[in-house]
Protein backbone atom coordinates (compact mmCIF):
# COMPACT_ATOMS: atom_id res chain seq x y z
CA UNK A 1 0.00 0.00 0.00
CA UNK A 2 1.17 3.45 -0.92
CA UNK A 3 1.64 5.83 2.02
CA UNK A 4 1.64 9.61 2.16
CA UNK A 5 1.35 12.31 4.78
CA UNK A 6 -1.31 14.21 2.89
CA UNK A 7 -3.50 13.28 -0.05
CA UNK A 8 -5.15 16.06 -2.05
CA UNK A 9 -8.16 14.95 -4.06
CA UNK A 10 -8.73 17.17 -7.06
CA UNK A 11 -6.19 19.34 -8.91
CA UNK A 12 -8.37 22.35 -9.68
CA UNK A 13 -7.57 25.79 -8.27
CA UNK A 14 -8.20 24.69 -4.67
CA UNK A 15 -6.31 21.39 -4.92
CA UNK A 16 -3.33 22.92 -6.69
CA UNK A 17 -3.03 25.67 -4.07
CA UNK A 18 -3.43 23.10 -1.27
CA UNK A 19 -0.80 20.76 -2.72
CA UNK A 20 1.62 23.66 -3.13
CA UNK A 21 1.29 24.61 0.54
CA UNK A 22 1.68 20.97 1.62
CA UNK A 23 4.67 20.52 -0.65
CA UNK A 24 6.38 23.62 0.74
CA UNK A 25 6.04 22.23 4.26
CA UNK A 26 8.00 19.10 3.37
CA UNK A 27 5.07 16.74 3.92
CA UNK A 28 4.85 13.89 1.45
CA UNK A 29 1.92 14.86 -0.70
CA UNK A 30 -0.10 12.92 -3.23
CA UNK A 31 -2.18 15.02 -5.64
CA UNK A 32 -4.83 13.07 -7.53
CA UNK A 33 -7.16 14.12 -10.33
CA UNK A 34 -9.43 12.12 -12.61
CA UNK A 35 -8.58 14.29 -15.61
CA UNK A 36 -5.47 13.64 -17.67
CA UNK A 37 -4.02 17.05 -16.86
CA UNK A 38 -4.20 19.36 -13.84
CA UNK A 39 -6.24 22.55 -13.60
CA UNK A 40 -9.85 21.46 -13.13
CA UNK A 41 -12.11 24.22 -14.36
CA UNK A 42 -9.12 26.51 -14.93
CA UNK A 43 -8.30 24.77 -18.21
CA UNK A 44 -11.35 26.33 -19.85
CA UNK A 45 -11.30 29.73 -18.18
CA UNK A 46 -9.93 31.93 -20.92
CA UNK A 47 -10.96 35.16 -19.18
CA UNK A 48 -8.82 37.31 -16.92
CA UNK A 49 -9.29 36.76 -13.21
CA UNK A 50 -10.66 39.28 -10.76
CA UNK A 51 -9.40 39.71 -7.21
CA UNK A 52 -5.95 40.97 -6.31
CA UNK A 53 -2.47 40.02 -7.52
CA UNK A 54 -2.18 37.40 -4.77
CA UNK A 55 -5.05 35.54 -6.47
CA UNK A 56 -3.58 35.97 -9.96
CA UNK A 57 -5.83 38.91 -10.86
CA UNK A 58 -5.35 39.88 -14.49
CA UNK A 59 -4.00 36.42 -15.32
CA UNK A 60 -6.21 34.24 -17.49
CA UNK A 61 -7.47 31.08 -15.77
CA UNK A 62 -5.88 28.86 -18.41
CA UNK A 63 -2.46 30.31 -17.55
CA UNK A 64 -2.63 29.48 -13.84
CA UNK A 65 -2.13 25.67 -13.84
CA UNK A 66 1.26 26.05 -15.57
CA UNK A 67 2.38 28.65 -13.05
CA UNK A 68 1.55 26.38 -10.09
CA UNK A 69 2.69 23.15 -11.78
CA UNK A 70 6.04 24.75 -12.49
CA UNK A 71 6.57 24.97 -8.72
CA UNK A 72 4.93 21.65 -7.82
CA UNK A 73 6.92 19.63 -10.32
CA UNK A 74 10.16 20.76 -8.66
CA UNK A 75 9.12 19.33 -5.29
CA UNK A 76 10.45 15.80 -4.79
CA UNK A 77 8.00 15.20 -1.93
CA UNK A 78 4.96 15.81 -4.15
CA UNK A 79 3.61 12.93 -6.24
CA UNK A 80 1.15 13.59 -9.04
CA UNK A 81 -1.42 11.12 -10.33
CA UNK A 82 -3.56 12.18 -13.27
CA UNK A 83 -6.28 10.12 -14.94
CA UNK A 84 -6.94 8.66 -11.52
CA UNK A 85 -10.31 8.47 -9.83
CA UNK A 86 -10.48 8.68 -6.06
CA UNK A 87 -13.30 6.20 -5.63
CA UNK A 88 -13.50 5.77 -1.88
CA UNK A 89 -12.25 6.82 1.52
CA UNK A 90 -12.26 4.57 4.55
CA UNK A 91 -12.41 6.84 7.56
CA UNK A 92 -11.46 4.17 10.11
CA UNK A 93 -8.08 3.47 8.50
CA UNK A 94 -7.44 6.60 6.43
CA UNK A 95 -7.22 4.46 3.29
CA UNK A 96 -8.14 5.93 -0.08
CA UNK A 97 -8.99 3.75 -3.03
CA UNK A 98 -7.85 5.03 -6.39
CA UNK A 99 -8.25 3.63 -9.87
CA UNK A 100 -6.43 4.80 -12.96
CA UNK A 101 -8.35 2.81 -15.56
CA UNK A 102 -5.92 -0.10 -15.41
CA UNK A 103 -5.05 -0.51 -11.74
CA UNK A 104 -6.82 -0.36 -8.43
CA UNK A 105 -4.55 1.39 -5.93
CA UNK A 106 -4.75 1.76 -2.19
CA UNK A 107 -3.16 4.78 -0.53
CA UNK A 108 -2.99 5.48 3.16
CA UNK A 109 -2.96 9.16 4.06
CA UNK A 110 -2.67 10.80 7.47
CA UNK A 111 -4.63 13.79 6.20
CA UNK A 112 -6.93 14.15 3.22
CA UNK A 113 -7.75 17.47 1.59
CA UNK A 114 -10.92 17.14 -0.43
CA UNK A 115 -10.99 19.59 -3.32
CA UNK A 116 -13.42 17.83 -5.61
CA UNK A 117 -15.19 20.94 -6.84
CA UNK A 118 -18.84 21.09 -7.83
CA UNK A 119 -21.29 19.73 -10.39
CA UNK A 120 -23.76 21.64 -12.50
CA UNK A 121 -27.40 21.73 -11.54
CA UNK A 122 -29.94 20.79 -14.20
CA UNK A 123 -33.17 22.65 -14.93
CA UNK A 124 -36.54 20.99 -15.37
CA UNK A 125 -38.47 22.03 -18.49
CA UNK A 126 -40.31 20.25 -21.26
CA UNK A 127 -37.99 18.43 -23.70
CA UNK A 128 -34.87 19.16 -21.68
CA UNK A 129 -33.51 15.79 -22.83
CA UNK A 130 -33.30 16.86 -26.48
CA UNK A 131 -29.78 16.85 -27.94
CA UNK A 132 -28.70 20.48 -28.00
CA UNK A 133 -29.53 21.10 -24.34
CA UNK A 134 -26.15 21.45 -22.64
CA UNK A 135 -24.69 22.43 -19.31
CA UNK A 136 -22.50 25.52 -19.54
CA UNK A 137 -19.51 23.51 -18.35
CA UNK A 138 -19.92 21.12 -21.27
CA UNK A 139 -20.16 23.98 -23.74
CA UNK A 140 -17.01 25.51 -22.28
CA UNK A 141 -15.18 22.19 -22.44
CA UNK A 142 -16.19 21.59 -26.05
CA UNK A 143 -15.12 25.07 -27.13
CA UNK A 144 -12.11 25.90 -25.04
CA UNK A 145 -10.57 22.47 -24.46
CA UNK A 146 -11.46 20.59 -27.64
CA UNK A 147 -12.04 23.43 -30.10
CA UNK A 148 -15.48 22.14 -31.03
CA UNK A 149 -18.27 24.58 -31.81
CA UNK A 150 -21.32 23.46 -29.80
CA UNK A 151 -23.79 25.00 -32.26
CA UNK A 152 -24.56 28.15 -34.20
CA UNK A 153 -27.27 29.89 -32.18
CA UNK A 154 -27.30 29.62 -28.41
CA UNK A 155 -29.92 30.54 -25.85
CA UNK A 156 -28.15 30.98 -22.51
CA UNK A 157 -30.11 30.28 -19.34
CA UNK A 158 -28.80 31.90 -16.15
CA UNK A 159 -27.04 35.20 -15.49
CA UNK A 160 -24.52 34.18 -12.85
CA UNK A 161 -20.88 34.69 -13.73
CA UNK A 162 -20.74 31.34 -15.53
CA UNK A 163 -23.68 32.17 -17.81
CA UNK A 164 -22.25 35.61 -18.53
CA UNK A 165 -18.69 34.43 -19.13
CA UNK A 166 -19.59 31.41 -21.25
CA UNK A 167 -21.83 33.65 -23.39
CA UNK A 168 -18.89 35.98 -23.95
CA UNK A 169 -16.64 33.06 -24.86
CA UNK A 170 -19.26 31.77 -27.31
CA UNK A 171 -19.21 35.15 -29.07
CA UNK A 172 -15.42 35.00 -29.11
CA UNK A 173 -15.79 31.63 -30.87
CA UNK A 174 -18.06 33.32 -33.44
CA UNK A 175 -21.19 31.61 -32.13
CA UNK A 176 -24.31 33.75 -31.96
CA UNK A 177 -25.87 34.13 -28.50
CA UNK A 178 -29.50 34.94 -29.32
CA UNK A 179 -30.38 35.94 -25.76
CA UNK A 180 -29.62 35.30 -22.13
CA UNK A 181 -32.61 34.61 -19.90
CA UNK A 182 -32.63 34.93 -16.12
CA UNK A 183 -35.62 33.98 -13.99
CA UNK A 184 -34.71 36.38 -11.19
CA UNK A 185 -35.49 40.05 -11.54
CA UNK A 186 -31.84 41.04 -11.55
CA UNK A 187 -28.58 39.92 -13.11
CA UNK A 188 -26.81 37.49 -10.77
CA UNK A 189 -23.18 37.82 -11.86
CA UNK A 190 -20.82 40.77 -12.16
CA UNK A 191 -22.36 43.71 -14.00
CA UNK A 192 -19.12 44.33 -15.89
CA UNK A 193 -19.52 40.87 -17.50
CA UNK A 194 -23.14 41.69 -18.35
CA UNK A 195 -22.14 45.07 -19.81
CA UNK A 196 -19.56 43.31 -22.00
CA UNK A 197 -22.27 41.02 -23.38
CA UNK A 198 -24.59 43.92 -23.98
CA UNK A 199 -21.92 45.77 -25.93
CA UNK A 200 -21.74 42.67 -28.14
CA UNK A 201 -25.47 43.05 -28.72
CA UNK A 202 -26.77 40.15 -26.62
CA UNK A 203 -30.19 40.86 -25.09
CA UNK A 204 -30.33 40.05 -21.37
CA UNK A 205 -33.88 39.19 -20.35
CA UNK A 206 -34.34 39.19 -16.57
CA UNK A 207 -37.61 37.79 -15.16
CA UNK A 208 -37.62 35.32 -18.08
CA UNK A 209 -37.20 31.57 -18.21
CA UNK A 210 -37.13 28.75 -20.73
CA UNK A 211 -40.45 26.89 -20.79
CA UNK A 212 -39.75 24.17 -23.33
CA UNK A 213 -37.38 23.07 -26.03
CA UNK A 214 -38.78 22.52 -29.52
CA UNK A 215 -37.46 20.07 -32.10
CA UNK A 216 -37.72 16.45 -33.18
CA UNK A 217 -34.17 15.08 -33.33
CA UNK A 218 -32.35 18.09 -31.89
CA UNK A 219 -33.20 21.53 -30.55
CA UNK A 220 -34.51 23.92 -33.22
CA UNK A 221 -36.01 26.54 -30.93
CA UNK A 222 -36.82 27.37 -27.34
CA UNK A 223 -39.99 28.80 -25.89
CA UNK A 224 -39.19 31.53 -23.41
CA UNK A 225 -41.63 33.39 -21.20
CA UNK A 226 -41.75 36.12 -18.61
CA UNK A 227 -42.15 35.07 -14.98
CA UNK A 228 -43.70 36.98 -12.12
CA UNK A 229 -42.22 37.49 -8.67
CA UNK A 230 -43.39 34.06 -7.51
CA UNK A 231 -41.64 32.47 -10.51
CA UNK A 232 -44.91 31.70 -12.33
CA UNK A 233 -45.05 32.07 -16.09
CA UNK A 234 -47.13 35.09 -17.07
CA UNK A 235 -49.94 33.87 -19.36
CA UNK A 236 -49.57 35.07 -22.93
CA UNK A 237 -45.89 35.97 -22.55
CA UNK A 238 -44.57 32.83 -24.24
CA UNK A 239 -42.60 33.28 -27.43
CA UNK A 240 -40.42 31.17 -29.64
CA UNK A 241 -36.70 31.86 -30.05
CA UNK A 242 -34.86 30.05 -32.84
CA UNK A 243 -31.71 28.34 -31.55
CA UNK A 244 -29.87 25.04 -31.83
CA UNK A 245 -28.33 25.09 -28.35
CA UNK A 246 -29.95 25.74 -24.99
CA UNK A 247 -27.13 26.24 -22.53
CA UNK A 248 -27.91 25.86 -18.82
CA UNK A 249 -25.92 27.90 -16.32
CA UNK A 250 -28.26 27.67 -13.38
CA UNK A 251 -25.86 26.99 -10.56
CA UNK A 252 -23.57 24.38 -9.11
CA UNK A 253 -23.75 21.98 -6.22
CA UNK A 254 -20.67 20.89 -4.19
CA UNK A 255 -19.30 17.39 -4.87
CA UNK A 256 -19.20 16.04 -1.34
CA UNK A 257 -19.47 12.24 -1.69
CA UNK A 258 -16.09 11.65 -0.05
CA UNK A 259 -17.01 13.83 2.87
CA UNK A 260 -20.12 11.73 3.48
CA UNK A 261 -17.92 8.62 3.30
CA UNK A 262 -15.52 10.19 5.79
CA UNK A 263 -18.36 10.60 8.24
CA UNK A 264 -18.02 14.38 8.28
CA UNK A 265 -20.78 16.40 9.84
CA UNK A 266 -22.72 17.83 6.90
CA UNK A 267 -25.14 20.70 6.61
CA UNK A 268 -27.54 21.77 3.86
CA UNK A 269 -26.69 25.39 3.06
CA UNK A 270 -28.57 26.69 -0.01
CA UNK A 271 -26.35 29.80 -0.21
CA UNK A 272 -23.36 27.50 -0.78
CA UNK A 273 -25.12 25.29 -3.34
CA UNK A 274 -26.26 22.29 -1.29
CA UNK A 275 -24.79 19.95 1.31
CA UNK A 276 -21.39 21.03 2.60
CA UNK A 277 -19.16 19.82 5.43
CA UNK A 278 -19.19 21.83 8.62
CA UNK A 279 -15.66 23.19 8.95
CA UNK A 280 -13.52 25.35 11.19
CA UNK A 281 -11.73 28.50 10.06
CA UNK A 282 -8.77 26.41 8.91
CA UNK A 283 -11.00 24.32 6.61
CA UNK A 284 -10.88 21.24 8.87
CA UNK A 285 -13.99 19.07 8.85
CA UNK A 286 -15.47 17.34 11.90
CA UNK A 287 -13.32 14.30 11.04
CA UNK A 288 -9.92 15.66 12.14
CA UNK A 289 -8.12 13.89 9.29
CA UNK A 290 -10.23 15.61 6.65
CA UNK A 291 -9.94 19.12 5.25
CA UNK A 292 -12.09 20.70 2.56
CA UNK A 293 -11.04 23.29 -0.02
CA UNK A 294 -12.68 25.21 -2.83
CA UNK A 295 -16.15 24.65 -4.25
CA UNK A 296 -16.49 21.29 -2.46
CA UNK A 297 -16.96 23.38 0.68
CA UNK A 298 -19.35 25.85 -0.95
CA UNK A 299 -19.68 27.22 -4.48
CA UNK A 300 -17.70 30.43 -4.98
CA UNK A 301 -15.11 31.82 -7.39
CA UNK A 302 -11.79 30.24 -8.36
CA UNK A 303 -9.93 33.01 -6.53
CA UNK A 304 -11.53 32.11 -3.21
CA UNK A 305 -10.94 28.41 -4.00
CA UNK A 306 -7.21 29.04 -4.28
CA UNK A 307 -7.21 30.85 -0.94
CA UNK A 308 -9.18 28.18 0.91
CA UNK A 309 -6.91 25.56 -0.67
CA UNK A 310 -3.82 27.26 0.67
CA UNK A 311 -5.42 27.59 4.11
CA UNK A 312 -6.30 23.88 4.09
CA UNK A 313 -2.81 22.92 2.91
CA UNK A 314 -0.99 24.94 5.55
CA UNK A 315 -3.34 23.74 8.29
CA UNK A 316 -3.14 20.06 7.34
CA UNK A 317 0.68 20.16 7.18
CA UNK A 318 0.88 21.92 10.51
CA UNK A 319 -1.45 19.44 12.16
CA UNK A 320 1.15 16.77 11.35
CA UNK A 321 3.96 18.83 12.86
CA UNK A 322 5.48 20.10 9.62
CA UNK A 323 7.03 23.54 9.73
CA UNK A 324 5.35 26.03 7.49
CA UNK A 325 7.30 29.25 7.14
CA UNK A 326 5.49 32.17 8.74
CA UNK A 327 2.38 30.05 8.99
CA UNK A 328 0.51 32.33 11.36
CA UNK A 329 1.13 35.45 9.31
CA UNK A 330 0.23 33.64 6.10
CA UNK A 331 -2.98 32.23 7.53
CA UNK A 332 -3.96 35.65 8.84
CA UNK A 333 -3.28 37.21 5.42
CA UNK A 334 -5.24 34.48 3.61
CA UNK A 335 -8.21 34.85 5.93
CA UNK A 336 -8.12 38.62 5.46
CA UNK A 337 -7.98 38.12 1.68
CA UNK A 338 -11.01 35.80 1.84
CA UNK A 339 -12.93 38.30 3.95
CA UNK A 340 -12.04 41.06 1.46
CA UNK A 341 -13.13 39.02 -1.55
CA UNK A 342 -16.41 38.27 0.18
CA UNK A 343 -17.03 41.86 1.27
CA UNK A 344 -19.48 44.14 -0.46
CA UNK A 345 -22.96 43.40 -1.76
CA UNK A 346 -21.89 40.59 -4.14
CA UNK A 347 -20.45 38.62 -1.21
CA UNK A 348 -23.36 38.93 1.22
CA UNK A 349 -24.95 35.60 0.32
CA UNK A 350 -21.65 33.72 0.50
CA UNK A 351 -20.81 35.27 3.87
CA UNK A 352 -24.15 34.19 5.30
CA UNK A 353 -23.59 30.67 3.93
CA UNK A 354 -20.04 30.39 5.27
CA UNK A 355 -21.20 31.56 8.69
CA UNK A 356 -23.84 28.85 8.64
CA UNK A 357 -21.30 26.16 7.63
CA UNK A 358 -18.57 27.16 10.09
CA UNK A 359 -18.45 25.47 13.46
CA UNK A 360 -19.56 27.68 16.31
CA UNK A 361 -16.69 29.87 17.50
CA UNK A 362 -14.58 29.00 14.44
CA UNK A 363 -12.79 26.08 16.11
CA UNK A 364 -13.61 22.43 16.79
CA UNK B 1 -34.60 50.07 -6.00
CA UNK B 2 -33.05 48.08 -8.81
CA UNK B 3 -30.97 50.12 -11.17
CA UNK B 4 -31.64 49.54 -14.87
CA UNK B 5 -28.18 48.04 -15.35
CA UNK B 6 -29.05 45.28 -12.88
CA UNK B 7 -32.01 44.37 -15.06
CA UNK B 8 -30.65 44.76 -18.59
CA UNK B 9 -26.88 45.00 -18.25
CA UNK B 10 -26.68 48.34 -20.08
CA UNK B 11 -24.36 50.90 -18.50
CA UNK B 12 -25.89 54.36 -18.34
CA UNK B 13 -23.64 57.34 -19.00
CA UNK B 14 -25.34 59.32 -16.23
CA UNK B 15 -24.39 56.60 -13.74
CA UNK B 16 -20.79 56.66 -14.98
CA UNK B 17 -20.72 60.45 -14.68
CA UNK B 18 -22.00 60.24 -11.12
CA UNK B 19 -19.25 57.78 -10.18
CA UNK B 20 -15.75 58.71 -9.01
CA UNK B 21 -14.18 56.76 -11.86
CA UNK B 22 -15.26 59.38 -14.37
CA UNK B 23 -13.14 62.41 -15.27
CA UNK B 24 -14.72 65.81 -15.03
CA UNK B 25 -16.35 67.65 -17.90
CA UNK B 26 -13.70 69.08 -20.19
CA UNK B 27 -10.80 66.91 -18.98
CA UNK B 28 -10.70 64.93 -22.25
CA UNK B 29 -10.34 68.18 -24.18
CA UNK B 30 -6.90 68.58 -22.61
CA UNK B 31 -5.76 65.08 -23.56
CA UNK B 32 -6.56 61.37 -23.31
CA UNK B 33 -8.07 60.21 -20.03
CA UNK B 34 -9.51 57.01 -18.58
CA UNK B 35 -13.25 56.62 -18.11
CA UNK B 36 -13.92 53.84 -15.61
CA UNK B 37 -17.36 52.27 -16.07
CA UNK B 38 -17.23 50.08 -12.97
CA UNK B 39 -20.45 50.58 -11.02
CA UNK B 40 -20.67 47.54 -8.76
CA UNK B 41 -18.58 46.77 -5.70
CA UNK B 42 -16.79 43.58 -6.73
CA UNK B 43 -13.48 42.26 -5.38
CA UNK B 44 -11.01 43.47 -7.97
CA UNK B 45 -8.05 45.87 -8.18
CA UNK B 46 -5.77 45.27 -11.21
CA UNK B 47 -6.62 48.80 -12.42
CA UNK B 48 -5.00 50.16 -9.27
CA UNK B 49 -1.95 47.91 -9.30
CA UNK B 50 -1.55 48.20 -13.07
CA UNK B 51 -1.44 52.01 -13.18
CA UNK B 52 2.15 53.18 -12.91
CA UNK B 53 1.05 56.78 -12.42
CA UNK B 54 -0.99 56.01 -9.31
CA UNK B 55 -4.03 57.54 -10.97
CA UNK B 56 -6.52 54.89 -9.84
CA UNK B 57 -7.27 54.05 -6.22
CA UNK B 58 -9.31 51.08 -5.01
CA UNK B 59 -7.73 50.70 -1.59
CA UNK B 60 -9.03 48.58 1.22
CA UNK B 61 -11.37 46.74 1.04
CA UNK B 62 -10.72 45.54 -2.47
CA UNK B 63 -14.45 45.83 -3.23
CA UNK B 64 -14.29 49.64 -3.20
CA UNK B 65 -15.21 51.27 -6.48
CA UNK B 66 -12.17 52.69 -8.29
CA UNK B 67 -11.48 56.40 -7.93
CA UNK B 68 -9.77 58.22 -10.80
CA UNK B 69 -7.29 61.04 -10.28
CA UNK B 70 -7.71 62.84 -13.58
CA UNK B 71 -4.64 64.99 -13.00
CA UNK B 72 -2.36 61.96 -12.70
CA UNK B 73 -4.00 60.02 -15.53
CA UNK B 74 -2.08 60.24 -18.81
CA UNK B 75 -4.58 58.20 -20.81
CA UNK B 76 -1.88 55.61 -21.51
CA UNK B 77 -4.48 52.83 -21.74
CA UNK B 78 -2.81 50.21 -19.56
CA UNK B 79 -5.88 50.03 -17.32
CA UNK B 80 -8.06 49.42 -20.40
CA UNK B 81 -6.13 46.23 -21.04
CA UNK B 82 -5.68 45.03 -17.47
CA UNK B 83 -9.27 45.54 -16.26
CA UNK B 84 -10.65 41.95 -16.16
CA UNK B 85 -14.13 43.38 -16.59
CA UNK B 86 -13.21 45.26 -19.79
CA UNK B 87 -14.89 48.25 -18.18
CA UNK B 88 -12.37 51.04 -18.81
CA UNK B 89 -12.16 53.24 -21.90
CA UNK B 90 -10.02 56.18 -22.96
CA UNK B 91 -11.60 59.36 -24.27
CA UNK B 92 -9.58 62.01 -26.06
CA UNK B 93 -11.13 65.20 -27.40
CA UNK B 94 -7.89 67.15 -27.59
CA UNK B 95 -7.32 66.96 -31.35
CA UNK B 96 -8.67 69.67 -33.60
CA UNK B 97 -11.24 68.62 -36.15
CA UNK B 98 -14.58 66.88 -36.19
CA UNK B 99 -13.40 63.67 -34.52
CA UNK B 100 -12.70 62.45 -31.03
CA UNK B 101 -10.74 59.33 -30.08
CA UNK B 102 -12.17 56.49 -28.02
CA UNK B 103 -10.02 53.52 -27.01
CA UNK B 104 -11.79 50.25 -26.25
CA UNK B 105 -10.62 46.84 -25.03
CA UNK B 106 -11.03 44.18 -27.71
CA UNK B 107 -10.82 40.39 -27.31
CA UNK B 108 -12.42 39.10 -30.50
CA UNK B 109 -10.71 37.69 -33.57
CA UNK B 110 -9.64 39.05 -35.93
CA UNK B 111 -8.41 42.23 -34.26
CA UNK B 112 -9.03 45.10 -36.70
CA UNK B 113 -5.93 46.64 -38.17
CA UNK B 114 -4.83 50.23 -38.01
CA UNK B 115 -6.53 52.18 -40.75
CA UNK B 116 -9.51 49.82 -40.95
CA UNK B 117 -12.99 51.26 -41.40
CA UNK B 118 -15.30 49.73 -38.79
CA UNK B 119 -18.68 50.38 -37.26
CA UNK B 120 -18.75 51.64 -33.69
CA UNK B 121 -21.39 50.36 -31.28
CA UNK B 122 -22.89 51.82 -28.15
CA UNK B 123 -23.27 50.17 -24.73
CA UNK B 124 -26.20 48.09 -25.92
CA UNK B 125 -24.45 46.81 -29.03
CA UNK B 126 -26.33 49.08 -31.46
CA UNK B 127 -24.29 50.37 -34.37
CA UNK B 128 -24.08 54.14 -34.00
CA UNK B 129 -21.58 55.38 -36.56
CA UNK B 130 -18.72 54.56 -38.87
CA UNK B 131 -15.32 54.77 -37.24
CA UNK B 132 -11.72 54.55 -38.27
CA UNK B 133 -9.18 52.48 -36.39
CA UNK B 134 -6.33 54.87 -35.68
CA UNK B 135 -4.29 52.70 -33.36
CA UNK B 136 -4.10 49.09 -32.18
CA UNK B 137 -1.94 48.10 -29.25
CA UNK B 138 -1.42 44.53 -28.07
CA UNK B 139 1.93 44.30 -26.29
CA UNK B 140 2.70 41.18 -24.27
CA UNK B 141 1.89 42.93 -21.01
CA UNK B 142 -1.71 43.38 -22.13
CA UNK B 143 -2.04 39.58 -21.99
CA UNK B 144 -4.04 39.15 -25.20
CA UNK B 145 -6.42 42.06 -24.68
CA UNK B 146 -5.97 44.52 -27.54
CA UNK B 147 -6.60 48.23 -27.01
CA UNK B 148 -8.14 49.64 -30.16
CA UNK B 149 -8.39 53.39 -30.66
CA UNK B 150 -11.26 54.61 -32.80
CA UNK B 151 -11.80 57.99 -34.38
CA UNK B 152 -15.50 58.81 -34.07
CA UNK B 153 -17.56 61.95 -34.63
CA UNK B 154 -17.21 64.12 -31.53
CA UNK B 155 -20.81 63.75 -30.46
CA UNK B 156 -20.20 60.02 -29.89
CA UNK B 157 -17.24 60.32 -27.56
CA UNK B 158 -19.28 59.25 -24.52
CA UNK B 159 -21.35 56.78 -26.55
CA UNK B 160 -18.99 54.70 -28.70
CA UNK B 161 -17.90 51.73 -26.61
CA UNK B 162 -17.38 48.84 -28.99
CA UNK B 163 -16.80 47.65 -32.52
CA UNK B 164 -19.35 45.58 -34.43
CA UNK B 165 -17.79 42.12 -34.69
CA UNK B 166 -16.65 41.44 -38.23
Amino acid sequence: MRETDIAVIGAGPAGLAAALACGESGATTLLVDFMDAPGGQLIKQTHKFFGSERQFAGTRGIQIPDIIMDQLSKMPNVALMWGTNASGYYADSGVLTLEDGARFIKAKAKRVIIATGAAEKPLAFENNDLPGVYGAGAVQTLMNVHGVKPGDRVLMVGSGNIGLIVSYQLIQAHVEVVALVEAAGRIGGYLVHAAKLRRAGVPILTSHTVVRALGEETVRAAVVAEVDQSWQVKPGSEREVACDVICLAVGLTPLVDMMWQAGCEMKYVPALGGHVPVRDENMRASNPAVYVAGDAGGVEEASSAMISGEIAGISAARSLGFEVKEADARLAQLKADLAAIRSGPTGEKICAGIKCATVCGGEW
Amino acid sequence: MLRDIEKNGIVKWEDVQASRGCPGEGRAKKGPVAVIECLQEIPCNPCETGCRFGAITVGDPITNLPVLDEEKCTGCGTCVAVCPGLAIFIEDESKDGPEAMVSVPYEYMPVPERGAEVRATDRSGQVICDAKVVNVRKPKGFNKTAVVTLAVPREYVHVARGIAIQ
